[in-house]
């Protein structure tokens, strides 16, 4: 019981400080920015672990995030094993792959207005749809290992970064296409000079939504068959041996690498679009 | 209505390219049972039966539609084979998942909104957790679910219910924020309370922007609920149906039940689109 007590009294303490700080003039500081809801996700484990062990639930309803950490300390070398297989070979090939198709196609059928308005309805369609439904009928044509997983994150990642992609490359004002003009700019001078750049800001918003899609199609394609390491694997056989800390060790796996990815887009976008004035008001 | 053309340009682009991946792709048995008949078999007999085989590599678009008109009116409702069946198991948990969390999606951005020491702590892990493949938990909620004794709707419902949150919370709180400071001034001159801001002021303004997140949020819930679907033992639903499918080499009740979802997805999209017109239109926003 003093377990679950204390974990209360935890979290009373420290939403008092957090309302305090949120509350003080030192709020706008960037320390307090990044220390308020570091809090209270410290909270948010300590009060897990408070109710886990106060309240004796079963290891196998919900193991506390101290069995966790043990797990994911003591099991490093199959973790990385399972990580390169789903997110290097199976998401980060796919991703590769998916934008770059469609990054292509948006600059193919730019030329045409004709394939843009046949085209952007049914991309803006399909985005819409549980693509993911398309894993099994992948994993029987590519076979059980990685490429039947990128082949999944391909499919996945195209319509997002294609429909963004045409989007942006529409994104240019009308002067600023007659200066390209008047400098007597080629189609593709204009392109590279003027609507590419432009574009960018389109493209990265699509990048960033295909990195969860990315990781969400690798993992959920191991679900319907894989060789005998991956995270989705794994995920699916240890929960039917109710080894749930190997679970939740996956799952913070996939959680930390799906942070990390998205980090490394939104980094690379600040470095590419540091012109544009969501970038610029930022410090 | 000038793009329509176009849309069916594409369409029947997609088509014809199918019907000539379905030939090629399947045209390997057909040649090997000819080889192992020891007859030769000219083109056309090869696109001919390519077309028509009972378990294909790649189901024509003609067989897949077939399949999934068998489903949806060939059989009786209750039967198992029904699409209406198993997509109406999927849809009830997609749409229990997406009022929950919708719901408390709504409830957490208003908190988020009128509480300072709330908006620092939990909206950069709302969108934070934006960037994490959550539907890697579902299999172990359905198990965990199964193992305290709650199986069927509820287990399905809640995974769809935690996809649907994120968004709606994001989208919520940037649409109760989006009052600019001379309506808020102008409300505060009309000695105007917190609850009074929200509810005249905040909640109208913020209907655009709950509409965008509740198209996102819907779809979302729908995948939630089928992959909750996959984990061995569910036996109805269309994502069973997925999975029976791929474990027996039926492709075409896989791609049918595929489209079913597809569906089933643009069904519910379209219904909030037009519950979105509408409202805008009743409320002036309309562009």
């Amino acid at each position: 019981m003093s377990w679950l007590w204390g974990a209360i009294l935890f979290w009373l303490g420290a939403w008092a400080l957090n309302a305090r700080l949120a509350g003080s003039r030192f709020a706008g500081r960037r320390v307090v920015r990044f220390f308020v809801p570091a809090l209270f996700g410290v909270t948010l484990l300590v009060l897990w672990e408070g109710i886990v062990r106060g309240l004796g639930v079963p290891g196998v309803i919900l193991p506390p995030p101290s069995a966790i950490w043990e797990t994911i300390t003591g099991a490093v070398p199959v973790l990385w094993g399972d990580f390169v297989q789903t997110i290097v070979k199976g998401a980060l090939s796919g991703y590769v792959i998916g934008c770059g198709a469609a990054f292509l196609t948006a600059v193919a059928i730019d030329r045409s207005p004709f394939l843009q308005r046949g085209l952007l309805p049914v991309g803006n369609f399909v985005a819409a749809l549980p693509i993911v439904g398309i894993a099994p009928i992948l994993v029987m044509w590519f076979g059980f290992d990685w490429q039947s997983k990128a082949a999944v994150v391909v499919v996945m990642v195209f319509f997002p970064v294609l429909v963004n992609t045409v989007a942006g490359l529409a994104a240019t004002e009308r002067m600023q296409r007659d200066l390209m003009a008047t400098y007597s700019a080629s189609y593709w001078q204009t392109l590279f000079k003027l609507r590419l750049p432009a574009a960018m800001p389109f493209v990265f918003n699509g990048l960033k939504i295909a990195t969860t899609l990315a990781l969400i199609g690798a993992i959920v394609a191991e679900f319907f068959g894989s060789p005998i390491r991956g995270m989705g694997f794994r995920i699916s056989t240890e929960v039917g041996r109710l080894a749930l800390d190997m679970v939740w060790a996956e799952i913070a796996v996939a959680a930390l690498a799906g942070s990390a990815f998205y980090g490394l887009v939104a980094a690379a976008e600040k470095a590419v679009t540091f012109w544009h004035p969501s970038q610029r008001g930022r410090k | 209505m000038r793009s329509v053309l176009p849309i069916l340009a594409v369409l029947a682009a997609i088509v014809a390219l199918w019907y000539a991946a379905t030939v090629w792709l399947n045209s390997q048995w057909t040649y090997d049972q000819a080889a192992r008949a020891g007859v030769e078999v000219s083109f056309g007999e090869v696109v001919v039966d390519t077309l028509n085989q009972d378990r294909p590599v790649l189901p024509a678009p003609h067989q897949v539609a077939e399949g999934l008109w068998d489903g949806l009116a060939g059989q009786k409702v209750t039967s198992k084979r029904s699409l209406v069946y198993h997509g109406w198991v999927t849809l009830s948990a997609t749409l229990v998942g997406f009022a929950i969390g919708t719901g408390l999606g709504i409830l957490l951005a208003v908190g988020i909104v009128h509480n300072r020491a709330m908006d620092m702590s939990v909206m950069p892990w709302a969108i934070a957790s934006q960037t994490i493949p959550i539907l890697a938990i579902a299999p172990m909620v359905i198990v965990v679910f199964a193992s305290v004794g709650l199986t069927g709707l509820i287990p399905k419902a809640i995974i769809s219910a935690y996809l649907s949150f994120f968004p709606v919370v994001v989208g919520m709180a940037k649409g109760l924020r989006s009052p600019d400071a001379m309506q808020l001034d102008l409300l505060k001159t009309y000695n105007a309370g917190g609850w009074d801001t929200l509810w005249k002021l905040r909640l109208p303004a913020s209907m655009p922007y709950l509409f965008a997140s509740l198209k996102v949020s819907v779809a979302a819930s729908l995948v939630g609920a089928i992959v909750g679907e996959l984990p061995a033992g569910a036996t109805s639903g269309l994502g069973a149906r997925l999975l029976s499918g791929s474990y027996y080499g039926q492709t075409i009740q896989i791609w049918a039940a595929l489209f079913a979802a597809a569906i089933l997805a643009a069904g519910l999209v379209m219904i909030i689109g037009g519950i979105e017109r509408g409202t805008l239109r009743r409320m002036g926003m309309a562009r």
